[in-house]
Parts: C-alpha cells; sequence; structure tokens
C-alpha cells in the first residue's frame, strides 16, 4: 500500500522538474536569510540564479556538521524564531549538540513523510504502533508518534528503556508494530525469554528500525527472534529525523529517499566529487522544502549508494543501499579504516556467535591495539580448550582477511556486555583519553 | 558407563571461580571431581557433581555459559606405571586423550581418572576389551 499516491509514483520527470524548481526556490532563500550561505556562496562565486539544472547542484559548495556546530545554536536558521514550532538537538557526544528548528509546516512535511514510511513498512490504521524511540530533544520518539497519529494507528508513546514494562505493555497491549534501535529489538528479545514471555507468538508483526547502523545478518536474526518483518528506516535530525528514507515492505532491498523534500548525491568523501548511480560514497542531501533549516548538499557521513531502478513497490523515489557505515563511527586503526557495522559482519558469518560485541581501542605507545569482545553462549562453548582458541583464531583471521587489521579477540561471560536501551555502544575508544 | 560432566566458561577476573562454587553450595550440589584449563584470557572449569541436571539449573539461572559433555571414569592401579600402562593401551589403538584429571577420592584399591575422549564408544570398547575397569555412572558420583 501507498499512502500518498500523487507523490510517491511520480514519473521521474516530473520528481526531476519538481526537484529543480524547489532547488531553485531554496537557494534563493537561504541565499537571502542565512549570512553562512550568502557568504559560502559568494566564496565559491555562485548565485542563485546560476543554477539552471540540478546539475548545477554540484556547483554549490558542501554543508558540514562542523557547520552547524560553529554557528550554534540558531546561526543556520532561516526564518526567524517566532516562526519556530519546535527545537530537537542531537546527542552530541562530540561537543556542542547540532540543534534544529521546525516551522509548522515542517513539522507537518515530516508528519507526512513519516506516515508514508509507516505505510511502505505495512503499518496501517488499525495497529498499534509501540514506539521505543526516545522522546525528548532525540528525534525519534516525535517524529515516529507524529507519523504514526497521521496515519491513523493507535500510538502507545513507550519511549526507551523500562524494558520490563516495555513487554508488559506489549503483550497486554497487543502492539502489532514496533519502533526501536535494532539491537534495543534484539536486547527486547533476549529480556522477553529471561521473563518467560514468548516473544514470538505476541501480536507484533512488523518492526520499524534505525538510528544506528545494522547488518543482514542482525536483520536475519530479528526477523527470527522476533517473528517480525524487520524493517530499515534512515533519518538524521540535521536534514528532518526519522523518516528522510525507508525500505519498502514488498521489496526490503534499499530505502526509498522521498525526493520530492530532498535531492540524495553520492560523492567520493575525499574529492568530492559526484559519484555515479551504483558506486559506494558518502551521502550528500539537499532539503528543498524545509523552513526552519534548509540545508544545501549537506554532507551525512553515511556511506552508501544510490540507485534510480524501478523497484516492485510502485514507488519510483531512488533508492540507497542499506548503510554500511557512518564516517563518523569510522575508527582508524594503525592507518586502517574499520567501521564496527564490517566487525558485525564477520561475527555474525560464524554459526552461533552472538551479536553482542564490543570495540574496544587503546594506544600502546605508538601502536593502536583493537580488542573484539565476543559474548560466549552455549552453542559457542566447549569444554575443550582448543575449540574455544579455534574460535577466536578464526575471528580474528577473518576479521583481517576482510580489514587487514590485527586484533585480539577475547571471550566473555553472557550479558558481561552493557546492554544499550537506546543506541548500542559498540565502541570504547581510549586512545584520546590516554595520550 | 558414560559419566556427565558440567564445563563452565569462567573469565579470568578474581572472584569469578569462588562465584560458581558459591552458587553450587547453596543449591546443595556437591563437586566430586574437578580441573580447570585456562588460558591468559579465559578459563573452563570441568566438575563431576553428584546432581548435574541442578548444577546446570542453577548456573544458568546466573548467567554462566555452560555445558554438559561424556566423559568416562576408569579405575587406574594406585602403584607406579598404574596410568602408563592404560596411556599405553590407548596409544597402541590411536584413541586419542583429549584431556583428563584425577578423582579426589579412590574406588577400593584403585585411583579413579577422568578422561575425556573425542570417540567415547570406541574408548569404552578397547579398555574393557583390555581388561580395565571403566565405572558405571551411578558409582562414581557416590564414590
Amino acid at each position: 500500500m501507498i499512502w500518498n499516491d500523487e507523490f510517491e509514483t511520480l514519473p521521474r520527470e516530473a520528481i526531476e522538474s519538481l526537484q529543480l524548481k524547489r532547488l531553485q526556490q531554496t537557494v534563493e532563500r537561504v541565499y537571502a536569510t542565512v549570512p553562512f550561505y550568502r557568504q559560502s556562496f559568494d566564496k565559491a562565486g555562485i548565485k542563485p540564479a546560476d543554477i539552471k539544472s540540478l546539475k548545477d547542484l554540484q556547483r554549490l559548495p558542501f554543508t558540514l556538521k562542523q557547520d552547524m556546530r560553529d554557528n550554534y545554536p540558531y546561526g543556520l536558521f532561516a526564518v526567524p524564531l517566532e516562526q519556530i514550532v519546535r527545537i530537537h538537538a542531537s546527542s552530541g557526544t562530540t561537543g556542542k549538540p547540532t540543534v534544529v528548528g521546525y516551522t509548522r509546516r515542517d513539522i507537518d512535511t515530516w508528519t507526512e513523510l513519516m506516515a508514508r514510511s509507516f505505510v511502505a513498512a505495512g503499518a496501517h490504521k488499525g495497529d498499534v504502533i509501540h514506539n521505543a524511540y526516545g522522546y525528548g530533544l532525540f528525534t525519534g520518539g516525535l517524529g515516529a508518534h507524529y507519523g504514526a497519529e497521521r496515519v491513523g494507528a493507535s500510538v502507545i508513546p513507550m519511549s526507551g528503556g523500562n524494558t520490563k514494562k516495555q513487554l508488559m505493555i506489549m503483550q497486554d497491549f497487543g502492539s502489532t508494530v514496533l519502533t526501536c534501535t535494532p539491537s534495543y529489538s534484539l536486547y527486547l528479545a533476549e529480556a522477553a525469554a529471561e521473563e518467560g514471555i514468548d516473544i514470538k507468538n505476541l501480536k507484533l508483526k512488523v518492526g520499524i528500525l534505525g538510528a544506528e547502523p545494522w547488518s543482514e545478518k542482525m536483520r536475519a536474526e530479528i526477523e527470527e527472534n522476533l517473528n517480525i518483518k524487520a524493517i530499515d528506516i534512515y533519518g538524521l535530525s540535521e536534514i528532518l529525523g526519522p523518516g528522510v528514507g525507508i525500505e519498502c515492505i514488498e521489496a526490503q532491498k534499499g530505502l526509498h529517499i522521498w525526493e520530492d523534500h530532498f535531492i540524495p548525491e553520492i560523492i567520493d568523501p575525499d574529492t568530492g566529487e559526484v559519484l555515479p548511480d551504483g558506486e559506494h560514497g558518502e551521502l550528500v542531501i539537499t532539503t528543498i522544502t524545509k523552513e526552519g533549516i534548509p540545508l544545501i548538499r549537506y554532507r551525512t557521513r553515511d556511506i552508501t549508494c544510490l540507485s534510480k531502478e524501478p523497484c516492485i513497490c510502485g514507488r519510483t523515489h531512488a533508492r540507497i543501499e542499506r548503510l554500511s557505515g557512518r564516517s563518523d563511527d569510522m575508527l582508524i586503526i594503525r592507518g586502517v579504516n574499520v567501521f564496527p557495522s564490517q566487525i558485525e559482519s564477520v561475527l555474525f558469518n560464524i554459526e552461533g556467535v552472538e551479536p553482542h560485541y564490543q570495540l574496544i581501542v587503546e594506544r600502546e605507545g605508538n601502536l593502536d591495539t583493537l580488542e573484539v569482545q565476543v559474548e560466549v553462549n552455549e552453542q559457542t562453548f566447549s569444554d575443550e580448550i582448543k575449540n574455544l582458541q579455534n574460535l577466536t583464531n578464526r575471528i580474528r583471521k577473518d576479521i583481517k582477511d576482510l580489514l587487514g587489521v590485527t586484533c585480539n579477540v577475547r571471550l566473555v561471560e553472557p550479558k558481561s556486555i552493557a546492554r544499550s536501551e537506546g543506541k548500542a555502544k559498540r565502541v570504547i575508544d581510549n586512545r584520546q583519553k590516554n595520550s | 558407563m558414560k559419566v556427565e560432566q558440567i564445563s563452565i566458561f569462567i573469565e579470568n577476573k578474581s572472584g569469578r571461580l569462588a562465584e560458581v562454587c558459591g552458587v553450587l553450595g547453596e543449591a546443595g550440589v556437591n563437586i566430586r571431581a574437578l580441573s580447570l584449563a585456562d588460558t591468559s584470557d579465559f578459563g573452563i572449569l570441568r566438575l563431576i557433581v553428584q546432581d548435574s541436571e541442578k548444577a546446570l539449573t542453577v548456573l544458568r539461572e546466573h548467567n554462566f555459559t555452560v555445558s554438559k559433555t561424556e566423559v568416562i571414569g576408569v579405575e587406574v592401579p594406585d602403584s607406579p606405571g598404574g596410568l602408563s600402562s592404560i596411556l599405553q593401551i590407548l596409544d597402541q589403538n590411536d584413541i586419542n586423550v583429549e584431556y583428563m584429571y584425577a578423582f579426589v577420592e579412590r574406588s577400593g584399591d584403585n585411583a579413579v581418572i577422568i578422561f575425556r575422549f573425542d570417540n567415547v564408544d570406541e574408548a569404552i570398547s578397547v579398555l574393557t576389551a583390555n581388561g580395565i575397569k571403566v565405572i558405571a555412572s551411578k558409582k562414581i558420583t557416590a564414590i
């Protein structure tokens, strides 16, 4: 099913002419109202009137997360504060948070795109949506909430945490759709088993999961452990929040980006050059309908590729491949780029290994060391040392083969890696702290 | 013939071994024989107890990773060369010992050694064919 038939199935030429019109309006508006953009366009020697085709977008300079920090908190807003009806901010694990403001129309757009996303994921009026994304400054909770209401579903505003209560409500209220991070969905399944709750036989049918990168193997695990369809949702607060892109339940192959509101590009993260469809690089998004804080060529730091191939669901909007990592999460270990998601995929490929892992990075002298901690379970445990050593050797070798990085693998006791109720904490980097 | 052994994964950090024993003690499970194999990161504690099922249940409840393995208890003459003669028989028959450890108590005049083999059934038939006494599981936990 499709929420907005007219816009979600627009022919490509129509999408592109709409994009050009909206891009021109956006560029004109930011040039007139946001000093940062006036300066950066002037510096690049480009005027709004120079944008005559979609290709001209490539002439515009990028906007970086650092630019948002430099203009903290309201410097990039394109409207006076009195027109802003909502303010969200990113968690700001490194320095100041990034702040975003929404006009009334922005909230309406967001709600519409989340409604489209819910329906694409197979959630409808009559569903009970168990929203375990955090409510607050984080965009996840409220973004999903408004979209679910727009669809006409019954929303349970659970927010994160309090897992036992989540399970009780899930059982008693008959939740059919779960929205949370992928790692939390696995944690819920684990906690249910401990409580003696048969989560597979609850009414849950779909999980709409996002806010952290996750692998295909993890999807299989979630679908098996919770007996649901696990749908990947994409978003980032700078651009909108959740609902920038979604997988359709029909294909579960790539995430449709709502192209009547965003223009996606893939660039080479080193040279900034735009890459052709199908090539992997950094996702760059330009917002073309946002009023509060429009962003021109925002570098998401997410690594993916783009496809405009027709989709079996009937939607015409381009798809991005599921994220292979965020350049933010990228660790540089002895000069090698390492994404936690790559290590996760290695672990998932080894029969019986748990999805619970943690990476500990240290610096000894001038040398980076990577320790991969993996929980032992009854499937991987053996009474013979050599079998456990074979397991750690296998993990070490597979990581070395895939990434070219040597690591130590340490088996740890079950449940000794802290479970997160929001985004899983996969990496402990002690290098800055100690150097 | 076969004896049930339970194995427990233990991280190398202080107090873990005491915790395992504490959990078993509280549950009234008596340890009859044990061996601890260790590496720099972790250890495997192997136990023969009176009530394996109970031990497994309480250990799982306390989030320990456990497994069950079949081992055999062999009576070994408690005299110089006693163990050697048995190992020679095994070696001549190409039976590989994964690991072994001694029982605390004796069975009559003999010592009792717990053996872990890859192929338990073949090991039992070779040993018994050579007149070596393999102790019944019921009897062993009663030693």
